[in-house]
């Protein structure tokens, strides 16, 4: 009772169990490393090596090739050998710095990077953010110190660390709030004093009692961190939805989370700017579960970014049987589908998922039936039925009439239809072709 | 390794949730009322009910293979709609007129706009309202207990009272599925706790005409008020329209708002028919009535979408 929530939604089978108990396991990659230089929303990153070169663990790769744009890091110790297209998980071909892996991890001393935070500025804090190439981790990608320096720094009044991870089956944020609460909470309050007037609210979903426990009895009394227990419901971690939940602030496409004084951020993100400045370390490394009923031994791993997605597989034990005919890059419900496993570890992957049935291909559309379940799910209030309806007709001004440009991509919709129609789907790409009209 | 898998977006799980469960589910909600229906007025009703369901399922079939569509006599609408023909029936039709109410309700009302999804009028109310039209004779005409006897609503619009806890339990003359206010109500809540129907329509139907009729009962000095509303709400095809076909899918309308303005638009219909009418009936009527508005008041209800006018905060 009393929870904080949105309206709409779902309660998809939720698959935690299978890899929320399992502690983090760390993975040294022994294979070659991949660094697409997009790895993040915005420009690609300029590569700073050229073939031939030797590397080590933590030495910047590539700059950041513009203002929205990010670093990238080596997260192992080697010769370059090629800088290349690469397929990334997308399935598109991507420009890649491609390492030679010595399997010797020889790092840079990160402490050169370090300034006693005392003698911090919040805008020193912002260098290290970016020095350290952090981007939002939950797999959009935007650079997290574009995200720190808004314009009206001084309406900033909430952080909210997104710890709902209310996509299924997904259970990194989970380790990480439970296996390293100090910092989290030391990177939050970094976070924080970027702004006057901010507080710090790490929202939780209520099925995860043991990270709210924690987190709890780690903050103790406080008046500017909290936490904050949200209703079990997909997509409650949401940009829109947690605002909503957490603060009764609404916000619509057109705007930034900013303009109502929220910034929202993932829990890896949040680590990494510990990381960054406390430890000097720069992102290299990120938490990806990976899981599922095809997985032998599904599994919470610390993966260098840059691995062969092969090797976490076989960290994971392998699969069950044949390879399975859904591999899926993130969550059931948001992530995408990934064509290949010969392909890198990226910032944004937070999950690789692998399911024994593809209940998608094996159901078949029918007939909308009209019975306004997706309505009735639709965080953003739209009428999904509706909508795809139009996109199928193609008709872009009717669409964006009826409100087609609020929606966020959650799927809620397709997931209900009894019908089975690939509602989310058509409406997600009716969307793309409005805004690609739009930049033209 | 650069094997390629089955590619399609997100998202990649799918509720359980299918057409076919779905009507399975508003069949089972039925299976009180035909039980009621079978026992009350014998094996007629059974053999109505086997004969309406096994004709609209042949039309089905049969239409579909001569527009040289794929049948979909599978996803169980079909079956459905046939029992909701045979309990909107009175006992005493003979066995050919649900076949020429199927032969409409499949062909005319529902294959010929395009099949499910696609009538704008509930095909078994399509029929029924066709059937009372052409054959209004042996519609009308209600035996119980072998005397022919006029259901407890005509009974009450002639001035005279019935026994309520019969038109409860549902031992009163009337159509095969509704006379039992008891057994439709079971099935509703198993509707309702299921989530298949969403409460809005029946519950803002129900309710007005509740109103209304108190209202009307007050107003025009009615014996015994409280009675005459027990009785307008347990008699005719109130129960069974307003949790069974106002609640159809296709025909009602997907926004929420216009949920609640389709089941007050009913009510007030359904009190007009009833008060004011010729007949003692008048659920029906309002239904197919209704569905005709609700592309309009979709139009009027569309939700108003997250963030809409939402300001900047300063
Ligand atoms: S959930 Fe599917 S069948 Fe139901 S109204 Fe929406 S599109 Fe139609
Ligand atoms: S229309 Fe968009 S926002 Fe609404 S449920 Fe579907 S995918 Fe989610």
């Amino acid at each position: 009772m009393g929870l904080l929530t949105f309206k709409g939604g779902i309660h998809p089978f939720e698959g935690k169990e299978m890899s929320m108990d399992k502690q983090v396991v760390e993975l040294w990659p022994t294979g070659e490393m991949v660094y697409p230089l997009s790895q993040h929303i915005g420009a690609p990153a300029k590569p700073l090596v050229k073939k031939g070169d030797r590397v080590l663990r933590g030495q910047k790769i590539a700059e950041a090739g513009g203002f929205i744009s990010a670093h990238i890091h080596s997260s192992c110790s080697g010769t370059v050998k090629a800088i290349e297209t690469r397929r990334t998980s997308g399935g598109n071909m991507v420009m890649s710095i491609v390492v030679d892996n010595d399997g010797q991890f020889e790092t840079v001393d990160f402490s050169q990077n370090l300034k006693p935070l005392d003698t911090l500025y919040t805008d020193d804090v912002r260098e290290m953010i970016k020095e350290a190439g952090i981007v939002g981790m939950g797999g959009a990608g935007f650079p997290t110190n574009v995200k720190y320096s808004p314009k009206n720094e001084n309406d900033i009044d909430h952080i909210i660390v997104n710890g709902a991870e209310c996509e299924p089956y997904l259970t990194s944020d989970y380790r990480r709030m439970v296996e390293e609460p100090d910092k989290l909470i030391a990177g939050l309050t970094i976070a924080v004093n970027l702004f006057p007037k901010a507080k710090g609210i790490i929202a939780i979903e209520d099925n995860k009692p043991e990270a709210i426990r924690i987190l709890r009895e780690k903050i103790g009394k406080s008046d500017k961190l909290s936490v904050n227990v949200m209703k079990t419901k997909y997509p409650q971690g949401g940009e829109r939805s947690i605002i909503y939940a957490n603060t009764g602030r609404t916000l619509n496409s057109s705007m930034l989370p900013a303009d109502v004084g929220c910034i929202v951020s993932n829990v890896d993100t949040i680590i990494a700017i510990y990381e960054a400045v406390c430890e000097g370390k720069p992102l290299m490394e990120r938490i990806v579960t990976v899981t599922g009923d095809a997985i032998a031994n599904p599994i919470n791993l610390k993966v260098p970014i840059g691995t062969n997605c092969n090797e976490l597989i076989k960290a994971a034990g392998g699969f069950l049987g044949d390879i399975p005919p859904k591999i899926i890059a993130g969550g059931p419900m948001m992530g995408r589908n990934m064509v290949s496993l010969d392909v890198p570890t990226v910032k944004g992957l937070s999950a690789i998922l692998c399911l024994s049935e593809d209940v998608v291909s094996a159901s078949e559309t029918t007939n909308c039936i009209r019975c306004g379940k997706c309505v009735e799910v639709c965080p953003s209030r739209l009428m999904p039925a509706e909508l795809a309806t139009i996109g199928e007709h193609h008709d872009t001004d009717k669409f964006k009439k009826l409100d087609g440009m609020e929606c966020v991509e959650c799927g809620c919709c397709s997931y209900v239809c009894p019908a089975k129609r690939h509602l989310a789907q058509t409406i997600a790409s009716t969307r793309k072709q409005i805004l690609a009209m739009g930049k033209k | 390794m650069s094997e390629l898998m089955n590619v399609s977006s997100s998202p990649h799980v799918r509720s359980k949730d299918s057409t076919s469960r779905i009507m399975l589910d508003v069949i089972i909600a039925l299976l009180p009322a035909t039980g009621v229906g079978i026992y009350n007025f014998g094996f007629k009703a059974f053999l109505i009910i086997a004969v309406t369901i096994a004709s609209s399922v042949g039309f089905e079939y049969l239409s579909c293979v001569l527009m040289k569509k794929k049948p979909t006599t599978r996803d169980l609408s079909a079956v459905l709609t046939g029992l909701l023909l045979a309990l909107n029936l009175s006992p005493d039709v003979p066995l050919w007129l649900p076949i020429i109410g199927a032969a409409f309700g499949i062909i005319i009302v529902k294959q010929v706009f395009g099949g499910l999804g696609q009538n704008f009028m509930n095909p078994a109310l399509g029929a029924r309202c066709f059937l009372l039209l052409s054959f209004t004779g042996q519609m009308t005409s209600f035996t119980y207990d072998s005397v022919t006897g006029a259901t407890p609503l005509a009974v009450i619009k002639a001035g005279e009272s019935a026994d309520l806890t019969k038109m409860f339990i549902g031992t009163i003359p009337g159509t095969i599925g509704e006379t039992s206010a008891a057994a439709l109500l079971i099935g509703a809540a198993y509707l309702l706790t299921k989530r298949i129907i969403s409460p809005r329509i029946p519950f803002m139907y129900i309710g007005v005409f509740t109103v209304l009729i108190a209202i009307y009962a007050l107003a025009t000095g009615v014996a015994d008020p409280l009675y005459f509303v027990g009785e307008e709400l347990c008699g005719g095809g109130l129960m069974l329209g307003a949790f069974f076909m106002a609640t159809d899918y296709v025909t009602s309308p997907i926004t929420p708002n216009g949920k609640l303005i389709f089941g007050a638009m009913l009510a007030i219909l359904t009190f007009l028919f009833r008060m004011f009418g010729s007949s003692a009936e008048g659920v029906s009527y309002a239904i197919i009535i209704c569905n005709l508005f609700v592309p309009l008041i979709e139009r009027f209800t569309v939700p108003t979408s997250f963030g809409k006018g939402a300001v900047k905060y300063e």
